[in-house]
């Protein structure tokens, strides 16, 4: 197994007996928690967002005759107004996950990121 | 102001000659050549290294690379081809771009930011990274080389219909000319300018492509009071619509058990194709973090989202203004609706800007898809599993350069062969084989421990080889005809069909295939798996911790 290909920084992989900064921090509390906090928010938000896109998708197939109901007296359609609450709710996710990573993800990200740099050293 | 082009349109032998000035189409287009080769060319001064020439120094900044992203994103096949989808089928064709826009929210939320942190400049550095290398490398480049392929094949045959209508070429070598020189120039651009001079051109087409297409779209709205209800009803009243139907699903894909299941692959392959396109996926590594690739991705979600909005205006508009019997009769068919739409609303000038931004599409695209081939071809499999990593960068890239001059000839004869075929359906088997080979492998890798190498190459050979299997017996290939026994697969003669698999977009059937190979693959068999290198990656793609870096210069 070749391993020259991959780092150009950190410590070369396997070297030595100790455990490298990696396995130290993959073990921290602190690595454990962010790792938590994100797959929480990122996994979730995920099947939601692909449950909704499935049930838009599944009415537009097996429901035609519903997604084609007019609203009120105009033209525009109940199917139309659905397709464009996929472009909301995108636009909405986006920005929730990128206020999320923002505020709650980065800080600790950096944190841990420096320490394991830092011990690479 | 309809009459001047309604009455120019009398046969579709004529139109092509009649629509416009093929003068101001080519003035245009070399216009905007002229300007991109200067600034790949001021770009290219500092192309020393591999992060060079693939990742274009790890230095563009989020918002540049989510421009990129979506000139690489936003291809013919999704300007001309969901426009004219919605001129004709109206809400049918407005369902493809729902699709290409949720998919944005795989790579955002689950694979963005966690592969460029792991990789390098390919996708199978993420695979490779605590997997057995030789065998998963040239898995995943196998599979990124079957993607980019069907992709560049998709791009090259659109070139050639484009012609058709845009310069009024209509005879056939005069066409296969026209996708010789524009894949001279993709090799030009990418020998020249690396992954940074291509993000330029990138840059630059999306721009004009949206500012295009915002025109276009106030244009048509301010026609109808900036009412879409009224532009609705125009189109639904215009001469050879498919009338109410075009308000709600159902025009284009019919009613039957199996088109419904058809829709059903075609939704499915949307999207979970984009998070395994390899040309988007590398474009995340041309930026210094993780948090700049976050950035792009929503730069593309939003740009990419409000241009689609302008395409279902534009798509609409097309029907109601020009028409669904003047657009079947024009020489490309649905896909000239936004080209005569231009004509109908700003005559020659206009058609020639967005005649000229369609032609951009495609070499941008064009050569997005090259260097992502190019890298994939030397970095994975000359300099990994060739070489076995023994080899000086300065020649990797000169084998990667090589290699751009190989698949640029590709790109032109697979082009000919393949001009006048479906573009749609090549565009499809691209996202369908990406999201049954690559997409599993890289979510089991980046989320999932246990996963092996076994595992790994279960799922991109059994996504690919199924994908292959199930679209060659399909009726895009043989055996499909429409009501007048006028055949519309690959293979022009009705007396041949050997199509058993009902489905003409095989996703629905291989993408829980990939996944459930790749999960079989990793619980049967043991492997010793390197925990310092699994340590590594999960630390690592989380953090950032020890990713690449950007270039000084």
């Amino acid at each position: 197994m070749s391993t020259t290909d991959h780092g150009s920084s950190g410590p070369p992989p396997g070297a030595g007996e100790g455990r490298t900064p990696y396995e130290e921090a993959l073990d921290s509390p602190e690595f454990q928690a962010l790792r938590r906090r994100f797959r929480r928010f990122v996994l979730p938000l995920s099947a939601f967002f692909l449950v909704w896109y499935a049930t838009y998708v599944l009415l537009a197939g097996y429901a035609p005759g519903f997604m084609s109901t007019r609203v009120g007296d105009s033209n525009i359609t109940i199917g139309l107004l659905f397709g464009l609450g996929q472009f909301v709710s995108t636009f909405v996710i986006t920005t929730a996950y990128v206020r999320w990573a923002n505020r709650h993800f980065d800080p600790a990200a950096e944190e841990l990121r420096h320490r394991v740099e830092g011990g690479a050293r | 102001m309809t009459t001047s082009l309604t009455t120019a349109l009398p046969t579709a032998s004529a139109a092509s000659t009649d629509i416009g000035n093929p003068a101001v189409n080519i003035a245009i287009f070399v216009a905007f050549v002229a300007v991109t080769l200067t600034v790949v060319l001021r770009a290219s001064r500092n192309n020393r290294t591999a992060a060079d020439f693939y990742a274009g120094g790890r230095s563009f900044t989020g918002g540049q690379n989510g421009v990129a992203i979506a000139g690489d994103y936003l291809s013919a096949a999704s300007f001309l081809g969901i426009a004219g989808a919605i001129a004709l089928y109206g809400y049918d064709g407005f369902l493809y771009s729902i699709g290409f826009l949720v998919a944005w929210l795989v790579a955002l939320l689950l694979v963005a930011e966690l592969l460029r942190n792991t990789g390098r400049f390919t996708m199978a550095d993420v695979l490779s990274f605590r997997l057995r290398e030789r065998p998963v490398r040239t898995a995943a480049a196998i599979s990124t080389l079957a993607v980019s392929f069907f992709y560049l094949l998709a791009q090259m045959a659109g070139a050639g219909g484009l012609v058709a209508l845009l310069l009024g070429i209509d005879s056939r070598a005069g066409q296969n000319l026209v996708i010789a020189v524009v894949g001279a120039l993709m090799i030009l651009y990418v020998l020249i300018g690396g992954m940074k001079g291509t993000t330029w051109v990138q840059i630059i087409k999306a721009c004009l492509l949206v500012a295009g297409a915002a025109v276009m779209t106030v244009w048509v709205l301010a026609r109808y009071g900036f009412n879409l209800s009224d532009l609705l009803g125009a189109a639904v009243s215009a001469p050879g619509s498919a009338g109410e139907t075009l308000l709600g699903p159902g025009a284009q894909y019919g009613g039957s058990e199996i088109s419904k299941l058809n829709f059903l692959s075609l939704s499915l392959a949307l999207v979970l194709g984009t998070a395994g396109l390899p040309h988007v996926l590398m474009r995340f590594y041309t930026v210094p973090s993780s948090q700049e690739a976050r950035k792009s991705v929503v730069w593309a979600i939003w740009i990419i989202g409000i241009f689609y909005l302008f395409t279902l205006v534009i798509g609409y508009g097309a029907g109601a203004l020009v028409g669904p019997d003047v657009i079947r009769a024009a020489p490309g068919r649905a896909n000239s609706a936004a080209p005569l739409l231009a004509y109908e609303l700003g005559g020659t000038i206009l058609l020639g800007v967005i005649a000229a931004v369609a032609f951009a599409t495609i070499l941008a695209v064009v050569a997005g898809l090259a260097i992502t081939a190019s890298a994939s071809f030397a970095h994975d499999i000359y300099a990994s599993v060739l070489k076995k990593g023994d080899v000086s960068p300065e020649r990797e890239v000169r084998v990667a350069r090589a290699t751009v001059v190989v698949i640029g000839a590709v790109a032109i004869v697979g082009g000919i062969f393949a001009n006048g075929q479906n573009v749609a359906f090549l565009v499809a088997l691209a996202f369908a084989v990406a999201a049954s080979a690559n997409l599993p492998t890289i979510l089991y890798s980046l989320f999932w421990r246990r996963f092996t190498t076994r595992g790994a190459l279960w799922s991109t050979y059994g996504g690919l080889i199924s994908c292959l299997v199930l679209i060659a017996f399909s009726p895009v290939v043989s055996g499909k005809v429409d009501e007048n026994g006028v055949s519309l697969s690959m293979i022009r003669d009705t007396g041949v069909d050997f199509s058993w698999f009902p489905l003409e977009n095989p996703g629905l059937v291989t993408i829980p295939l990939a996944f459930f190979l790749g999960w079989l693959g990793s619980v049967t068999g043991r492997e010793s798996g390197n925990e310092k290198r699994a340590a590594e990656m999960e630390v690592r793609s989380l953090t950032g911790a020890g990713a690449e870096k950007a270039v000084q210069h």
